[in-house]
């Protein structure tokens, strides 16, 4: 049993940078219509700069998790600026083929510098150690980014569904002609909602660091498995995307324990069976 | 919204003349290519690669529907043709044909799930489902995990044609790039190919006219994924192994990047593309990871600066199809 506790718990981890992912992914594609294939990159970039700020200012973690965000959110914003916004009108393919090759540049460029293999990050020193519940033994670590994340992801939700900026973000989703007309400047929105999606990228990187260690690929594959659970959950709703990610991890974890050898497929096995039950995703609605 | 063929012409006599006039130039000038110093096997695997990137096209240039996971169709017929020549011990033109219809029968099995989506959903889907085959191929053993299948024989086609002959191994491989886009260009320009090209313009209104576009689109896409892998089966005589790097998604996208460069939806783009991306390879082989940062940058200066590709910008300046 202890076993199987610890397996959901790394499936939480992981649903947890899932959700962030996805949710992040989410907010992109309904502002610029765009699916950030950089996203893993970026995430990956949110680690590293964790690992700077401790390295070369001795920023600890907790700076980190505040800073690391912000550094990758301005640069996501000057990608946008520069590049993205020239695909606005165009097909959406475009905006896929253009961030991929980013995604490129970016793992590329840090390849370079740092191999593939990883760079240790340790874990802040008030989050060391564990708690016995009883039934199982909790690294505290691992507890606050399942908490954290959880709290993130839904201050996320609060500010989209039930601001007044969430309504302008929504509203201009909807008909960014309309709103712009109403002198709401949808430009520096789509800028800010591209920085924001980037930001939530970059902060689960810097959860992650603690846990999988810093390297230039950790986020080629998590991007894969987060398009399939954007594919199961559909893009549709905010809520559908947080849920979606935590349940995928659940079950991934699960899967490691009961069956370990589908553990890496067992999301694109889902996706399959979504899609031949409901093409359009389990909260999507018709495209 | 401007789709990504925007600037196709339409088919026209004139434009079919043009084409059968470059396409005699293009044989032309690959038949002669062992008679120069060109080193043929840079030639043999840019052609498989140029097949490759023909049979991305028909999918994206006519079909409309990005797929982001070819890669899978090249692995497989490189994993089952490699397997049946090595450990079966088939002689080479069933080798061939083992490793396009497993491709054909992936094809068809990806294609039912794939093309209940469309757009941006098509080409996420494509790519989460070549990841699971690329961990299928992993953990099953036939593939040899990391250290793939290597030394795959070549052995004599038909008993007498022997392919361990650089000059009449490419032959073969020539004639089989030339059989593929010939397959392919008769496709684009038969009623079924402008049934595909009216559904990429607007599906809505080829289903008010009747059309079936769900049995079109699966169709293309399972001739695509044959196709593909013919040239995954070809490119096995070629480089003489078959590894976990043809089923990477890194291989998908530069299959993507090969025909963006080219230009999507021309002709002879793909053929075009392919055969710099390997030149490019090859040239910058020794910069380590710098040629995926090149890569990128390509990528990303297409996309930006030159979305019509090298052959769609030319045929739009001589305003005719190519």
């Amino acid at each position: 049993m202890q076993a199987l506790y610890a397996q959901l718990l790394v499936g939480l981890i992981n649903g947890s940078f899932y959700a962030l992912l996805s949710l992040g992914l989410a907010v992109i594609f309904g502002m610029l219509n765009i699916i950030n294939f950089a996203h893993g990159a970026l995430y990956m970039m949110g680690a590293f700069c964790a690992y700077f700020l401790l390295s070369l200012t001795g920023l600890g973690y907790w700076w980190a998790l505040l800073v690391a965000p912000i550094i990758v959110g301005i640069f996501g914003m000057v990608l946008e600026r520069t590049m993205l916004q020239w695909l606005a009108g165009l097909d959406h393919l475009y905006g896929l083929l253009l961030t991929f090759g980013l995604a490129l540049i970016i793992q590329g460029v840090f390849q370079n510098y740092f191999g593939s293999s990883g760079l240790p990050y340790a874990i802040p020193d008030e989050l060391k150690g564990g708690m016995n519940l009883g039934f199982m033994y909790l690294p505290i670590y691992r507890g606050w980014v399942v908490v954290f994340s959880l709290v993130v992801c839904l201050s996320t939700w609060f500010l989209i569904e039930k601001t007044r900026l969430g309504a302008y973000l929504r509203a201009a989703t909807e008909n960014p002609t309309l709103v712009r007309a109403f002198g709401i400047n949808v430009p520096r929105m789509i800028t800010l909602t591209y920085g924001l999606g980037v930001g939530l990228a970059a902060l689960a990187g810097v959860l992650s660091a603690p846990i999988n260690q810093v390297r230039p690929l950790m986020g080629e594959n998590v991007i894969i498995v987060v398009f399939a659970v954007v594919v199961i959950g559909g893009m549709g709703s905010i809520m559908g995307s947080i849920i979606t990610g935590f349940a995928l991890g659940v079950i991934e974890g699960l899967t490691k324990y009961f069956y370990p050898e589908a553990s890496n497929t067992v999301v694109f096995v889902l996706m399959v069976l979504v899609l031949l039950v409901k093409p359009t995703g389990l909260t999507g609605r018709a495209a | 919204m401007t789709a990504l063929t925007d600037d196709t012409l339409p088919v026209t006599p004139r434009a079919m003349r043009d084409e059968m006039i470059v396409f005699a130039i293009m044989a032309v000038l690959l038949a002669v290519v062992p008679f120069t110093d060109i080193y043929p096997f840079f030639v043999m695997q840019a052609l498989c690669f140029a097949l490759l990137a023909c049979a991305f096209n028909l999918l994206i240039g006519y079909g409309g529907l990005l797929s982001f996971g070819h890669a899978m169709f090249l692995g497989t017929a490189g994993y089952v043709s490699g397997h049946a020549l090595k450990v079966w011990g088939l002689p080479p033109e069933l080798g061939i044909i083992a490793g396009t219809a497993a491709s054909a029968a992936l094809a068809v099995i990806t294609g039912v799930i794939a093309i209940r989506r469309q757009g941006i959903y098509f080409a996420m889907i494509t790519l989460a489902l070549s990841q699971l085959l690329y961990f299928i191929y992993l953990q099953v053993p036939f593939t040899h995990g990391e250290d793939g299948i290597q030394g795959i024989p070549q052995g004599k086609m038909l008993g007498f044609i022997d392919l361990s002959k650089p000059t009449i191994l490419y032959y073969v491989v020539l004639a089989g790039f030339l059989a593929g886009f010939l397959l392919i260009f008769r496709t684009i320009n038969s009623p079924f190919g402008e049934v595909l090209k009216a559904i990429r313009e607007n599906e809505p209104r080829a289903i008010s006219l009747g059309y079936k576009t769900d049995q079109y689109k699966l169709l293309a896409y399972i001739l695509s994924g044959t196709l593909a892998g013919l040239a995954g089966a070809l490119k096995v005589f070629v480089a003489q192994n078959a590894s976990l790097t043809d089923v990477e998604v890194g291989m998908s996208g530069l299959i993507v990047l090969m025909t963006l460069v080219g230009g999507l939806g021309t002709i002879f783009g793909p053929v075009v593309g392919a055969f710099i991306i390997i030149a490019m390879q090859q040239y910058l082989a020794g910069y380590g990871q710098w040629v995926t940062v090149i890569q990128g940058v390509v990528f990303v200066s297409c996309v930006l600066l030159f979305r019509r590709g090298l052959v769609g910008e030319i045929a739009h300046l001589l305003k005719r199809s190519l």
